[in-house]
């Protein structure tokens, strides 16, 4: 049973998401501001913090940055209204491990907090579209090259979830099991979250894309 | 004499405060009480000095009209108290006196020797009550500050001064005449400079405030507008179809997609570039089939003369048309991808897909409007498709690398 912390500002964003949430998921609280979320981490030790990225007192950035600062190991998954850039190249580069839009259905994010709950990456399509154009081939010399650029097969899965399709259909597509496509989409998560690469942020700054 | 209570003390923890010129115990205008009340002086010591500046030349009557021009008056309620005419008529009686005296032993007329300082001082006192308390400090703390350090620069720029003056003294001899013009020219100007310049900054930071105030107030304007004619109508129109689940869905879609432009895309063209133009088609198709599509792009380039891309567009235009009126698939992806020479986009849905080779011949949508329009601009077109696996329709075209 997958231990659930949902966060976010809107009553009727957490009763649905509760409610949307299959059997196998236990919701073991809500907390509706960055301090009640720090404090509720703390105390109730979920596995996994559904995280609203825009919130009173500093958003989803500032819970990431206060948990993860403390050494703790909980997941994160961000859970947003808004796929601008920005936020989401943020809440990921701040430290969650996934990064969905709202309009998500229960039964692919019951999917998504279990592969968070399992250590591995959660991208929707649109998360996958901007780290293809974050990474996209420049002339610009990297400092690290083996964190600053995408290997010939991760940009082929991140091609795929972009395209629409599930991590069974890229195992299908590509002859590799699925376990493979999580390593590959873990593996990028990491590049993303460390790579110092200088289009990564400023890409993110300057274009307002959704 | 002057009433006491009517000069109101500084309030506690505020060391400085604007001149003001109280209505009650005035005799003219009040500036000589506001002046005292200022100053800490007792209101009849002003009101003689200008009486003296007046007789001398005329400077107390100039400044005391600047004054009563540029300070404000002091907020009273009730009927304006009668001025107290027998002190008024003492003051012109002391006035008249002094300037008769003046006038006999030709004292008056070493005064205009006395107007640039009388000018200077007048400026530097209205510089002084305009500004406020903070920049006042600020002058204060930063004149003394500056001179402490920068001791050498100061004793340098002193000495430099009293040098000039010497040489300008010593030279003035010959130059009598045009010098002492052109000294009183440059004395009157710089007065009129100081006069005016505490006055022309608060006319520029009022300026500043009402456009910044015109920006906010036009920003409101245009969000108003915006919930206005699409957020609250669309609510409108939900409310009205409420027992039409798709109806909901598709207005509840257009509008959030309307929202997310104006919140977070730039400006674009759609007709300009690829990638804004697979966002309107798909936008638009949305719109006519009540279907989600979303998109997703990667890359981007403007759209070519050739028409080249224009054709490619006008294939994705119908997979997505087709996706979704026959595959009964909750939603459509959909992906552009400009990369090197290369632009591809992707059409997919989950639906029910179909035997291609079951597809009748006469059936032009997949066959004409998407293969042999890609194939008859130079690309190509794939379709792959199972019954009970979804269609996905990929488009590829060669562009020139930008």
């Amino acid at each position: 049973m997958t231990r659930v912390l949902i966060v976010d500002d809107h009553r009727l964003f957490r009763s649905g998401v509760r409610a949307e949430l299959g059997d196998s998921i236990e919701v073991v609280g809500e907390a509706e501001d960055v301090d009640s979320a720090v404090k509720a981490i703390a105390e109730l030790r979920p596995d996994v913090v559904l995280l609203d990225v825009h919130m009173p007192g500093g958003g989803g950035q500032e819970v990431l940055r206060r948990v993860l600062g403390s050494g703790s190991q909980v997941c994160f998954l961000a859970l947003s209204v808004s796929d601008a850039a920005e936020d989401v190249i943020g809440v990921i580069r701040g430290g969650a491990r996934g990064y969905v839009t709202k309009n998500i259905s229960g039964r692919e994010l019951t999917d998504a907090i279990r592969r968070v709950a399992d250590g591995d990456a959660v991208f929707s399509p649109r998360l996958a579209g901007f780290v293809l154009d974050a990474f996209a081939s420049s002339e610009a010399p990297s400092i690290d090259p083996e964190l600053d650029s995408l290997t010939q097969r991760e940009r082929e899965v991140l091609r795929l979830i972009a395209r629409g399709y599930a991590y069974k259909e890229i195992a299908k597509e590509l002859f590799i099991s699925v376990k493979t496509v999580e390593t590959h989409v873990s593996s990028v998560l990491r590049k993303l979250q460390l790579s110092n690469r200088h289009e990564l942020s400023r890409w993110a700054t300057a274009r307002r894309l959704v | 004499m002057a009433d006491q209570k009517t000069v109101v003390e500084p309030e506690a923890g505020v060391p400085y405060r604007r001149m003001m010129r109280p209505m009650e115990g005035r005799l003219v205008g009040g500036v000589a009480q506001g002046l005292a009340a200022q100053l800490k002086l007792d209101p009849v010591v002003i009101r003689l000095v200008f009486v003296l500046l007046s007789v001398v030349g005329g400077v107390g009557g100039v400044a005391y009209a600047v004054l009563w021009m540029i300070t404000p008056r002091e907020p009273y309620q009730g009927e304006p108290p009668a001025r107290d005419w027998s002190q008024l008529a003492a003051f012109t009686a002391i006035g008249v006196a002094l300037f008769a005296f003046g006038f006999l032993t030709g004292a008056s007329r070493g005064g205009v020797g006395m107007l640039p300082f009388a000018i200077g001082g007048i400026g530097g006192l209205i510089l002084w009550q305009q500004a406020d308390p903070e920049r006042r400090k600020h002058w204060v703390s930063g004149a003394t500050r500056s001179i402490r350090k920068n001791r050498v620069r100061t004793l340098l720029g002193v000495m430099l001064v009293v040098a000039g003056g010497v040489g300008f003294l010593m030279v003035e001899g010959q130059l009598h005449e045009a010098g002492q013009g052109l000294l009183l020219t440059v004395v009157v100007v710089g007065g009129l400079a100081v006069i005016a310049a505490p006055w022309l900054a608060g006319l520029w930071k009022e300026l500043q405030l009402e456009r910044r105030e015109r920006i906010r107030q036009e920003e409101r304007a245009e969000v108003a507008a915006m919930v206005h004619d699409s957020v609250l109508h669309t609510l409108t129109l939900i409310q009205r179809v409420a027992h039409d689940q798709r109806e909901v869905t598709r207005l509840a879609r257009a509008q959030e997609r309307d929202l997310r432009n104006w919140l977070y895309q730039p400006a674009q063209d759609a007709d300009a570039t690829l990638a804004a133009a697979v966002r309107r088609i798909a936008a638009e198709e949305e719109d006519a089939h009540g279907v989600p599509i979303e998109v997703v792009c990667v890359g981007d380039i403007g759209l070519d003369s050739g028409g080249r891309l224009a054709a490619m567009l006008k294939a994705g235009r119908q997979a997505m048309v087709n996706a979704a009126k026959y595959s009964e698939s909750p939603s459509i992806s959909v992906y552009a991808e400009v990369e090197g020479e290369e632009a591809t986009i992707f059409v997919k849905d989950r639906g029910k897909g179909f035997d291609l080779d079951a597809v009748p011949v006469d059936r032009m949508g997949i066959r004409e409007s998407i293969i042999g329009r890609m194939e008859r601009h130079g690309g190509a077109a794939r379709v792959r498709t199972e019954p009970g696996e979804g269609t996905e329709v990929m488009l590829t075209m060669k562009v020139e690398k930008q």
